[in-house]
């Protein structure tokens, strides 16, 4: 189905099914451990290995020489795999560092080796005797101090990496208020709770790896070409993801290594990365430099704006996108942004929850509130005074929708915004008090999304598609959107995910997947409607599919009598137009916080938080919510505590575990609200739903550092906002 | 604690075993038995495993996770002995004649218990991954309150405690979520420690 | 994790002996900082001597009116123990103040005094750390150190000792009760058990091989408002970036002990004096000579805005 007029009334619009809080339908296997995730799987027929992973310990040059003489000798080993004995290998798309490194070492805990064994026990201590001989050689890993050395990355996700509107440089030059600051934000893991983990098995020549993966079809297709055979070779199952937040989007060294570590032990071999190995084997957030300026006139417009972002990643990779939203989301006749890239062998920078996004908003909407104090215009309103309709770069391409005010409005009232004080006024005890706020905005993408839909004659509706569901809801959106396009119940919906053998879907990302893969099922659902009305002799055209049946005219038939003949099957996929090129399609939202900050040690506590976001259609109200609140999470970690922290002498992160990468925990979060606007968009899928997931990190960050610059008077540019930060200039406590 | 009585000399390490010269790394092989969800297990254990693999690995009970393996994210956790605590951090030869229950013995698919009931009514949870160590902490956690064992956040020490938000947030802090559920898992918890009160 | 053989002896001494007899064995209770380590060989006992059935898991009084703490108490269990909620007010939150509650389950008295540093690089085997392996360097001294000592370091190791209840038992003057292998057994201060690093961090305590820690006990009851306060990045389940255990009597008069800032729980008695004075005048004193890195230099500010936070309460 080729979706590129916009959607008019359609079977979701009813929302029998649809729009409802419904409770997860895979909620009772996660509650009680039997949703079987990678590492669970286990087949009693095979005689399984375990493989341990070792890390190579320089940050950059080659293996001089391996010695495998001691772990081959330890008990229980099977086999070993070094990029030496591996065959010959491949790379995939979407990788830019090798899976296996050797001879040449790219970053530090690059895997060199996988030492298979009988057990993990025996394994991981077999692992440990690899003995490995470097050559290193320099590398650069501060990205201040080669940040002037920048390049200009090229075309970023399709779009340039510079931009200009108008004369940036003189209307910055002339404007009454200006604004000119740098922003920092560092490097950030994705730290899901599910380590990397893959069972691979061959059967012959072909190969199945139970694995976990947000992107089944990237995972097979980058497998397939790394290990050097054809895709269809290839399987990958992952029907449960522990946690990927763009961590997952691409082959990571545990599947291949699994997959070759079986091929050499003639077994079933199931490899996860050690927790400390994630965060520097893996992809991360990479940090960026920000220069933010900012030019308006006395009441409040913004007559000129310019961000530009600096960031490294190792050579071939690409940049953190910070400035691309700077292009969308206020008015200004002036304009400029640049993305600049410099080459830094740390680990591979890649996506992260809202990749650009998340920490552009970090530093524009820092900047906005800095503008907004040194204007005297509250920093709500001067939002609103620089809203647009249009993309202010290409003022011909209005926004499918837009309710950034609305949000921002409804926010306000809601949180008590009239009562935020002055900045370093409000006490609370040994709290000082502040509130903050931040506009939220997230690109709306679509991508191409394939289902296979099947009724069976006991009126079953069963569901297939390599949709993958990450936490983000995808088996009862998709259950939803079935029942709600067959006329049945949500328990009469079968959904099965996350398997290279059902068809292509979008997979999960970038918050295009709740959309994508529901319209794609959709899509699936319009054949098999067809198919089922041509069955029962029915014009499809005004066939209605409603409480299990299925009626025209006045003749009623239960929907099961369609299939007592043999199951029908229909497969569709949508097909995206230009709707979202003639179109800017975006979500928006308003972020408001509340923190207390210690008035003698400076620690940060959050206290209140509230989302408004207008983001099309919610699907799943309960779930959509759920993933808002993830993502405030998320951005409260941003702001206060996550950072991975670079040893610029030895080039890794150091903090590679949960106890030093700290993350936000139970006691660091409020009770968290969160409101929709009610809004379809008709320009964005037959089911005039957008995104959502991501949305709700974005702006969060910035919001809670408005707030403790309100809370205490003090502003800190460089995140996270940790109390060394404050502690100086922190007021006498007494 | 039932483990802690069995201080007879366990032939928990068959004396051939337990003189097998040290740093050769063979194997060392030990018998353990437990109960698990109420049913007795007898395990022959290279005593490098530790609670979580014996239960993971050889008696093929999954639900429990391995999130970090060392103490930092709490979703490998079991109440053993009528305690919760990280089985990544515990051997299983430790466990001779203890009492473990895991997620998998407090409830299942069609006859919730109520606190995962309650996880799916408040949707406490997203990926799922983190969940039965957060369900089995929460299950805990109400009756360490009601125990009368105080909280970094109780007011007064010498007190009685309350299930109050604050209390469940900085108890259940052992437990990350890193898809941010926090908020849902309160009010799930809340609410069964409301229904049993 | 390399290789090891296990037994569970029926006494005191008899753990010892077998500790003593066997080459590179180690006690294990709680195991929650034991087998982390050992599972980053960072730790490489090859034989495990269990002492959880050695029944030292009770708290009893003394005769001199104090208390005596079994090495097998569970944290949880020592800060739910009616008489420290009562009398040790600071021991019982230091303790709820660290780790989590399934930590605190299982980590033991004697193992809680035992914990190793949390520093990065001892717990990173590719990187030098002279307390990991004596003689291959210091990779925190010029590198990542937000988190390390600032004072009684040395030039080999910045590693900070990261317990809470050690720093409660340090202001209380506990004093740690072993055994060793001939059945000898002594009484150490805790003001003595925790070594300095100077050339040899990887000694962290005083104890001899196979010397095991059979009690903790406490002097009678110090008047006077009971504080520990922890101060760190995220609200709980984090290590300590400062923390102030404190007694303080009505007159302001009192004891103060640091965690986080030294390789041990960190008391200058002499400073104590000036309590009555306020927080600069102790710190000032706690401190001099102190040698923080650029990284960790927020520490001393902190602990001096920490304990003036500490006083305020205790007026209150």
């Amino acid at each position: 189905m080729k979706f590129d007029t916009p959607a008019g009334t359609n079977p979701i619009d009813r929302l029998k099914v649809v729009g409802k809080a419904t409770d997860r339908i895979d909620g009772p296997f996660k509650t009680t451990g039997t949703a079987p995730y990678a590492n669970d799987w286990h087949d009693p027929q095979a005689k399984l290995a375990y493989g341990v992973v070792v890390g190579a310990t320089i940050a950059k040059g080659r293996i001089a020489s391996m010695d495998l003489g001691a772990a081959k000798a330890a008990p229980g080993v099977v086999a070993i795999v070094t990029a030496d004995n591996a065959g010959k290998l491949g790379k995939g798309k979407l990788n830019t560092a090798k899976l296996l490194g050797g001879p040449e070492i790219e970053h530090y805990h690059q895997a060199v080796a996988v030492v298979v064994a009988e057990t993990f026990e025996q394994a991981r201590a077999a692992a440990a005797l690899v003995k490995v001989k470097y050559t290193a050689t320099e590398g650069a890993f501060d990205l201040a101090s080669v940040k002037d050395g920048a390049k200009d990355p090229g075309d970023v996700q399709g779009s340039p990496s510079s931009s200009s509107v108008g004369d940036f440089a003189g209307a910055f030059a002339s404007a009454p208020v200006k604004l000119d600051e740098s922003y920092e934000t560092p490097d950030h893991a994705h730290a899901m709770m599910e380590p990397h983990a893959s069972v691979a098995s061959w059967d012959g020549d072909k190969v199945t790896v139970w694995t976990s993966n947000q992107m089944i079809a990237w995972g097979t297709r980058d497998l397939a070409l790394t290990l050097d055979v054809p895709q269809e070779k290839v399987r990958m199952v992952s029907p449960f993801i522990g946690g990927g937040f763009g961590g997952k989007l691409f082959l990571r060294s545990e599947a291949l290594l699994a997959a070759l570590g079986a091929r050499a032990a003639g077994r079933a071999v199931k490899v996860a990365l050690t927790r400390p190995q994630m965060f520097n084997n893996t992809t991360h957030r990479p940090a960026t430099l920000q220069r933010i300026r900012i030019g308006a006139t006395p009441d409040g417009k913004i007559t000129a704006i310019g961000h530009e972002s600096w960031s490294g990643d190792l050579p071939e990779g690409g940049p953190e996108a910070a400035v691309l939203q700077t292009r969308l989301l206020y008015a200004a006749p002036n304009r400029m942004t640049a993305l600049r890239l410099v080459v830094l062998d740390l680990p591979e920078g890649n996506a992260m929850r809202a990749p650009g996004e998340a920490p552009g908003l970090m530093a524009l909407e820092v900047a906005m509130d800095e503008m907004a104090e040194k204007l005297g215009i509250d920093p709500v309103r001067f939002r609103e005074i620089n809203d647009t309709q249009v993309d202010p770069e290409k003022p011909e391409r209005a926004f499918s929708q837009r309710s950034l005010v609305a949000c921002l409005r409804q926010g306000a009232e809601r949180f008590g915004w009239d009562k935020r004080g002055k900045p370093g006024q409000v006490r609370d005890g040994r709290w000082l008090v502040g509130m903050g706020m931040a506009s939220a905005f997230r690109n709306n993408m679509v991508l191409k999304s394939a289902a296979r839909v099947r009724l069976d004659g006991k009126g079953m509706v069963i569901v297939e598609t390599d949709m993958t569901d990450i936490g983000n809801g995808s088996y009862t959106i998709i259950g939803q959107t079935a029942a709600e396009m067959m006329g049945v119940t949500l328990d009469k919906v079968i959904v099965r995910l996350g398997d290279s053998d059902f068809p292509v879907s979008s997979g999960s990302g970038g918050q295009f997947g709740a959309n994508s893969s529901t319209s794609g099922v959709y899509a699936a659902c319009m054949k098999l409607r067809e198919a089922v009305a041509g069955k029962l002799g029915f014009n499809s055209a005004d066939a209605v599919f409603e409480d299990g049946q299925v009626r025209s005219g006045n003749r009623n038939v239960p929907l099961a009598q369609a299939a007592t003949g043999g199951d029908i099957v229909a497969e569709d996929a949508i097909e995206f137009g230009d709707l979202d090129k003639t179109h800017q399609q975006s979500t928006f939202g308003g972020h408001f916080v509340e923190v207390g900050v210690d008035v003698a040690t400076a620690e940060i506590r959050v206290r209140r938080m509230l989302a408004v976001c207008a983001s099309g259609r919610i699907l799943n109200p309960k779930s959509a919510r759920s993933q808002v609140i993830g993502g405030m999470t998320m951005g409260v970690g941003a702001a206060l505590m996550e950072e991975l922290a670079v040893d610029t002498k030895r080039g890794y992160f150091v903090n590679h575990d949960l106890a030093g990468y700290e993350v936000p925990v139970h006691a660091d979060i409020p009770h968290q609200e969160v409101i929709f606007l009610d809004e379809v968009d008709p320009m964005s899928s037959p089911m005039k739903a957008k995104g959502v997931g991501e949305l709700g990190i974005c702006g969060v960050g910035a919001a809670v550092a408005n707030a403790v610059y309100n809370a205490t008077g003090l502003r800190v540019r460089d995140y996270p906002i940790t109390l060394d930060k404050l502690l100086n200039r922190m007021p006498d406590a007494a | 604690m039932v483990a802690a009585s069995a201080t007879a000399a366990l032939a928990a390490v068959p004396s051939a075993a337990g003189a097998a010269p040290a740093g050769t790394d063979k194997p060392v092989l030990a018998k353990v038995g437990f109960t698990v969800n109420g049913e007795r297990r007898e395990l022959e254990l290279d005593t490098r495993t530790s609670l979580l693999d014996a239960v993971r690995e050889h008696l093929h009970l999954t639900g429990a996770k391995k999130g970090c393996d060392h103490g930092q994210c709490g979703a490998c956790t079991m109440i053993v002995d009528g305690r919760r605590i990280n089985s990544c951090l515990t051997l299983a030869v430790m466990h001779q004649d203890a009492s473990v229950m895991t997620i998998e013995g407090l409830g299942k698919p069609g006859d919730l218990h109520p606190m995962q009931a309650a996880f799916v009514k408040h949707d406490g949870y997203q990926c799922g991954f983190c969940t039965p160590g957060q369900i089995c902490s929460s299950v805990a956690v109400i009756a360490e309150i009601k125990s009368g064992i105080p909280s970094h956040v109780s007011a007064d020490l010498n007190g009685t405690y309350e299930v109050t938000d604050a209390e469940i947030r900085e108890r259940m802090s052992g437990n990350i979520c890193r898809c941010g559920a926090y908020s849902n898992i309160v009010e799930a918890i809340t609410e069964v420690a409301g229904k049993q009160a | 994790m390399k290789s090891f053989t296990y037994e569970r002896p029926g006494t005191p001494a008899e753990a010892a002996a077998a500790v003593a007899r066997t080459p590179n064995a180690k006690f294990i209770a709680g195991g929650t900082n034991l087998l982390d380590l050992m599972k980053l060989q960072i730790e490489t006992p090859t034989h495990l001597v269990d002492v959880n059935g050695l029944g030292l898991d009770k708290v009893e009084p003394t005769p001199e009116g104090g208390l005596r703490i079994g090495a097998l108490v569970r944290n949880t269990d020592l800060a739910a123990d009616a008489r420290v909620r009562k009398d040790y007010g600071v021991l019982s939150r230091a303790l709820l103040a660290g780790a989590s509650g399934q930590l605190r389950n299982k980590a033991t008295t004697a193992g809680n005094l035992l914990q190793r540093t949390r520093c990065p690089y001892f717990y990173d085997t590719a990187q030098a750390c002279n307390k990991r392996q004596p003689g291959s360097g210091c990779s925190a001294i010029d590198g990542v150190s937000r988190q390390l000592a600032v004072i009684g370091a040395s030039e080999t190791c910045i590693a900070t000792y990261p317990g809470d209840m050690a720093v409660a038992m340090r202001v209380l003057d506990a004093t740690v009760e072993t055994v060793d292998a001939k059945g000898a057994t002594r009484k150490i201060p805790v003001a003595d058990f925790h070594r300095l690093p100077a050339d040899k961090p990887e000694l962290d305590t005083i104890l001899k091989a196979g010397e095991l820690i059979t009690a903790v006990t406490l002097p009678k009851p110090v008047a006077g408002t009971h504080i520990y306060r922890k101060v760190r990045d995220r609200a709980s389940y984090a290590y300590a970036l400062v923390s102030v255990a404190a007694v303080i009597g009505k007159d302001g008069t009192g004891h103060v002990a640091f965690g986080g800032v030294a390789p041990r729980p960190w008391r200058v008695e002499a400073a104590e004096a000036d309590l009555p004075r306020g927080a600069k005048a102790v710190t000032d004193k706690v401190f001099a000579g102190a040698k923080p890195t650029e990284d960790n230099a927020y520490k001393l500010k902190l602990a001096e805005r920490t304990l003036g936070a500490v006083l305020t309460e205790a007026r209150a």
